[in-house]
């Protein structure tokens, strides 16, 4: 049954299609559903993606016309009351690049640990690492707002907001890593370093790290997507990011184009990283 | 590297470890701290400050607010919306999930997918309210729908666009998980598909079903950016009233108005998340 695939479209050397237990005729009735659910659904994810590239590309107060204005726009775009445009892309990349580093050091130490020494510890930091899902961020900032508050008198920069971002991401990145630390052996790789004389923190860095490169990769570019998307607490905690940024925007010029580029160019560069990874991904698993 | 302190804890990893001076779980504490400063501790204020006055003493008697017509709107509010776009939500990512799990492992069209889901299911936020105003909101290149400023109608359509991809990516190992064998098994017996789905597939995805519904409830119900970007005059749910809250002094008498929302909103979120965690051992069973 799962040899219905014509010569043509089968080379000697691919991998046999995934059995499936159905019959062909059932077999060719499912991929007329699958792809009409994926006609559809793809509409549904691109119409709005299109409309507003198509906003992005209209000239201002011209309806129907074409240009890039929007597009450069993005490096000069300043309003009144507001910090510039690119400062916060910026600030906000930076805060990003922060709170993976932050993330990657508090998190992958404290796995790997916990995995070679302190098991009976594995299941409350799981607990921990996924509690922040359960925790809204709106909740989360009520109480920030009265930390932040306290120290808002030491005039806190922007960049600071990396500390909650951290506990955001914390149940992705974990999930990420978790998945790489399942799929190696962690006992035996531990055992042979450091019967050859290797530290702890030898093991951890330069033996057990490097043996889960995509999964860290994973973590990472989820951390992010999140960073890069996050509003409600910058906007609450009074600190302006990218989508505070182009919140206020929105709230003085409505429908300025540099909106819909800004934010194409943010989505387009965090699926960009998503697909980078996921082929990543697939070759190690193919060479493995 | 003292030869002396390999030997000592590196010969035997399991079980020699434990007796150098520090115990193994110190490693640990720099996480538990972080943890302790940013997620358990303002949720603590949140959870303590609901319950005070706002000179400071004890007062359980806030809770009856909960009571007040205009409190419970909000919830109202905020059950409808998630009520409306976790069910589309889990029905269409449902579809969706399995048309992208029928095909090809390794594809091209279950790698985009999943990348894409991934990224649409984080965004949310400004940028797709911005997307839907363009495409069907007053200067909607599609359409100009009468309903985009109604309440739960419009802005349910809105969440939809990142509840799917999320229903996508939660539901996936789900279906991966059904057995090629059970399909066959129920061919060789005859089984038509509807009668595979009536008694064989169904009743086993029926427990993950109902679980990744309620993951989309809880995550529709903490998501604020997106409804404060599509209307910002009008509170409907809890987290805009929280917002609106924070930023003025105006409030409910007496009671420190966003605390209590958000400790209702922990509630709310602690019955759902049980419940998923419940079913969630229940789908385990199976699908392993």
């Amino acid at each position: 049954m799962a040899a219905v695939t014509s010569l043509g479209e089968t080379p000697i050397a691919a991998p046999a299609r995934r059995p499936t237990g159905m019959q062909a005729g059932r077999r060719r009735r499912l991929n007329i559903f699958r792809y009409v659910v994926f006609t559809i659904f793809g509409l549904f994810f691109l119409l709005p993606l299109l409309a507003m590239a198509r906003f992005s590309l209209e000239a201002p107060n011209k309806l129907g016309t074409w240009s890039l204005q929007a597009w450069r726009q993005i490096a000069s775009y300043q309003n009144t009351g507001i910090p510039p445009l690119l400062s916060s892309i910026e600030l906000t990349l930076e805060l990003a690049v922060i709170t993976c580093a932050v993330i990657l050091v508090l998190l992958l130490p404290t796995m790997i640990w916990v995995r070679l020494r302190v098991r009976w510890l594995a299941r409350t930091i799981e607990f921990l690492c996924l509690l922040p899902l359960t925790i809204p961020a709106i909740v989360l900032v009520v109480g920030l707002a009265y930390i932040y508050n306290r120290i808002q008198r030491v005039e806190l920069s922007t960049l600071m907001l990396f500390w909650v971002y951290v506990i955001l991401a914390l149940p992705y990145a974990y999930r990420a890593l978790s998945a790489g630390l399942t799929a190696i052996d962690v006992t035996t790789l531990s055992e042979a370093a450091r019967s050859l004389g290797a530290s702890w923190f030898t093991v951890i860095v330069r033996v057990i790290a490097p043996n889960m490169r995509a999964a860290i990769l994973n973590a990472v570019v989820l951390t992010t997507a999140l960073v890069l998307g996050e509003f409600t607490i910058a906007y609450l905690l009074l600190y302006t990011n990218l989508q505070v940024e182009l919140y206020s925007i929105s709230r003085n010029t409505p429908n300025a184009g540099v909106l819909f580029s800004t934010s194409l160019a943010a989505l387009t560069f965090t699926f960009a990283l998503l697909l980078i990874v996921s082929y990543a991904g697939r070759r190690r698993r193919g060479r493995g | 590297m003292a030869v002396a302190a390999t030997t000592k804890t590196g010969a035997r990893p399991s079980r020699a470890g434990r007796r150098p001076s520090a115990p193994a779980w110190v490693g640990t504490v720099p996480f538990f701290a972080y943890v302790a400063i940013f997620l358990i501790w303002p949720t603590g204020i949140v959870v303590v400050d609901a319950l005070k006055n706002p000179n400071g003493t004890w007062a359980f008697s806030n809770l009856s607010e909960f009571g007040n017509p205009l409190v419970r709107g909000y919830f109202i509010g905020s059950l409808k919306l998630c009520l409306i776009s976790s069910v589309t939500g889990a029905v269409f990512g449902a579809i969706l999930a399995y048309a992208v799990a029928s095909g090809d492992p390794d594809g091209l069209i279950r790698r985009l997918y999943i990348a894409v889901s991934g990224v649409l299911a984080q965004t949310g936020g400004v940028t797709l309210a911005f997307a839907f105003l363009v495409l069907i909101g007053p200067v909607g290149l599609l359409f100009h729908a009468s309903w985009y400023f109604e309440f739960p109608w419009g802005i349910g359509l809105i969440y939809t666009y990142f509840q799917i991809p999320l229903m996508v990516l939660v539901f996936m190992p789900a279906i991966d998980g059904l057995k090629v064998q059970w399909r066959e098994a129920s061919e060789n017996l005859g089984a038509s598909s509807w009668q595979y789905w009536r008694h064989v597939g169904g009743p086993l995805l029926l427990p993950a079903f109902l679980g990744a519904t309620l993951l989309l409830f809880a995550n529709a119900l903490s998501a604020f950016a997106t409804i404060q970007a599509w209307e910002n005059q009008i509170a409907y749910v809890v987290p805009q009233q929280i917002s609106t809250a924070l930023s003025s002094e105006v409030g409910l008498s007496n009671v420190n108005e966003a605390d209590l929302l958000a400790l209702g909103m922990i509630i709310m979120v602690a019955i759902v998340m049980t419940g998923y965690a419940l079913l969630l051992r229940r789908a385990a069973r199976w699908l392993r």
